[in-house]
């Protein structure tokens, strides 16, 4: 079987699974595990977003928290505004999804569009400072921000609506979430295929190439960069509505990290990359994080075998090398 | 006389006190050869950067079919028909041959900006691209990833990127390195058809195959032109013998 079969099967494997144990927690009335692949998922739309900048631009952005936080706050602040019926900058708040990731798509976009063009001057650790500058300005605005609960964060007291489910439910946000990453793969796979995708992945492996045939290195990471900050924005949003609480910490550069690190566990640039490492790292944390508190020392351990023995991560283990065709 | 199609006037360029280009002025006129030669150091790679976009210079233009291209970056300048190749063989190494010269024809179509439509299923883009891939004889290499392909082959590779651009004119740099004596008797013969193309400006260090190539000569040393002129004013003038092919010749 060729590599870019296997791939396909185990992507499939993959994504039945993640729907296959909500459902039977659904029946068995378990629902911490709904909640637990619901979180998966949900750090897994973050991660994908990620992939777009890491996996195909080889943009390494250490900064990627900056969308989570912006998105989760645009949650918070409207349920907050909605809850007691008051205005921000004359506009009501709203306890509707779809207009809550409108605005968290539209303002990370805007964000990534100004860090991206500020940034993606420079490349190496040069990039990764500024990206992590960026996102540690808003860091440390949150949380110096007395309006919306500053370091105490701010808690979102009912869940934002749906339209058509009630997403107080474990099983129907769960399914929310499973849908949004669903239609998030098949965004990148199709960025990924198209022109736009080729140009990218190019210019990640050989810019000055690409700029000698006639492609502008910048214009074109410069947008994928903001549709990364805004998959990641999207995610945020959901997950503040996931766990009913939004704060300083969603924007703190351990966040960055982890999504870094779930990429990089998961297969960078694999489409179901994000999605391996975010069900690896949630499943770490839940049943050593059972066991002993440093459960993140055997995390490290298993990055460390990933890097040194396993470059291309969980999926590049199980299905073999990327095919670019 | 024709109009040139690549003009570069008074290009000069210094690193701190050297001066690797030196008022260098020479023209590509249309269906020639133009070979540059000189010894190693003698600013030939800085003179192909100026000309490609990569190095800006501190004095003097570069025209391309009579406009100016000095302020312009090296993409829109490929943009505009300057076709590169480059020393050191410059590919996408996870890419296949065929979706390299793909991602050339896309670049000069210039539509960079598609999201949805995958470019696989994309069949004039396809089918452009394999006819240039068998014109240079690597059809039965289409699949292969650029980073598996032999050292002859990537060159041709090259050219055929360098094909896919349909450029005004074709800069090649040491098109030949490596290649050994067959394959260079091969890329001779290529050579000669691609000029009904484009004219080519060939830098080269292969003295038998500009020799056989070339109409006119320019010969570089320490960042100035010392001589231009037909293979036999070169092979005739004292000064360039004494200092480049002299060496050359007697090793």
């Amino acid at each position: 079987m060729d590599s870019t079969r296997k791939e396909w099967l185990l992507n499939a494997l993959i994504a039945t699974a993640l729907l296959a144990v909500p459902l039977w927690a659904l029946m068995a009335n378990e629902p911490f595990i709904i909640t637990l692949a619901t979180r998966i998922a949900i750090l897994a739309i973050a991660a994908v977003g990620l992939n777009i900048a890491l996996g195909l631009g080889g943009m390494v952005s250490f900064g990627h928290a900056l969308y989570l936080g912006l998105g989760g706050y645009v949650a918070g602040i409207a349920a907050h505004h909605a809850f007691s019926g008051t205005t921000v900058l004359g506009l009501p708040g709203t306890n509707q999804m779809l207009p809550i990731w409108a605005i968290a798509m539209i303002l990370s976009g805007a964000v990534a569009g100004v860090v991206g063009a500020l940034s993606l001057r420079t490349s190496g650790i040069f990039f990764i400072m500024i990206t992590l500058a960026f996102a540690q300005m808003g860091f440390f605005f949150t949380l110096s921000w007395p309006a919306y609960g500053g370091e105490d964060g701010l808690p979102i007291f009912v869940r934002n609506q749906f339209p058509g489910l009630n997403t107080a439910r474990p099983w129907d946000m769960f399914l929310l979430s499973y849908a949004v990453l669903i239609a998030a793969l098949i965004l990148f796979a199709m960025l990924r295929a198209a022109r736009f995708g080729a140009a990218l992945m190019a210019i990640r492996q050989n810019p000055d190439r690409a700029a000698a045939i006639g492609i502008s290195p910048f214009g074109i990471k410069l947008v994928g960069f903001i549709i990364s900050g805004m998959i990641t924005g999207l995610a945020g949003a959901m997950m503040a509505d996931l766990t009913r609480f939004v704060s300083p910490a969603m924007l703190a550069w351990t966040m960055s990290g982890e999504l870094i690190v779930i990429i990089i566990l998961g297969g960078v640039g694999r489409l179901f990359g994000p999605v391996a490492g975010a069900a690896i790292l949630v499943g770490f944390e839940v049943f050593f994080g059972g066991l002993t508190e440093h459960w993140k020392l055997w995390l490290g351990l298993v990055l460390l075998g990933v890097v040194l023995f396993a470059r291309g991560g969980l999926i590049g283990l199980l299905a073999g090398r990327a095919q670019n065709g | 006389m024709a109009d040139p199609v690549l003009d570069l006037r008074g290009l000069s360029k210094a690193f701190g006190a050297l001066k690797a280009t030196d008022d260098v002025s020479l023209t590509l006129l249309p269906g020639e050869i133009h070979a540059l030669i000189g010894p190693n150091g003698a600013g030939k790679s800085t003179l192909m950067g100026l000309v490609s976009g990569k190095i800006t210079p501190d004095a003097g233009e570069v025209r391309l079919g009579g406009q100016d291209i000095t302020a312009l970056s090296v993409a829109n300048r490929a943009r505009l028909g300057l076709g590169r190749s480059f020393q050191v063989s410059s590919l996408i190494p996870e890419y296949s041959a065929l979706r390299n010269v793909m991602l050339a024809v896309q670049a000069r179509q210039g539509h960079s900006y598609r999201f949805l439509k995958p470019v696989m299923r994309d069949r004039p883009l396809r089918d452009e691209a394999r006819a240039i891939l068998s014109r240079v004889g690597l059809d039965s290499r289409a699949s292969v990833e650029a980073a598996v392909l032999s050292h002859g082959e990537r060159r041709l590779l090259e050219i055929a990127v360098a094909l896919a651009l349909k450029p005004r004119c074709f800069l090649l740099d040491e098109p030949m390195a490596g290649l050994g004596s067959e394959g260079t008797a091969r890329l001779v013969s290529f050579l000669q058809t691609l000029r009904q193309e484009a004219p080519i400006l060939l830098v080269e260090h292969d003295m038998d195959a500009v020799f056989r190539l070339a109409d006119r000569i320019s010969v570089l040393v320490y960042g100035r032109i010392i001589a231009t002129g037909s293979v036999d004013d070169i092979r005739a003038n004292a000064q360039v013998r004494a200092v480049y092919l002299g060496e050359e010749t007697s090793a």
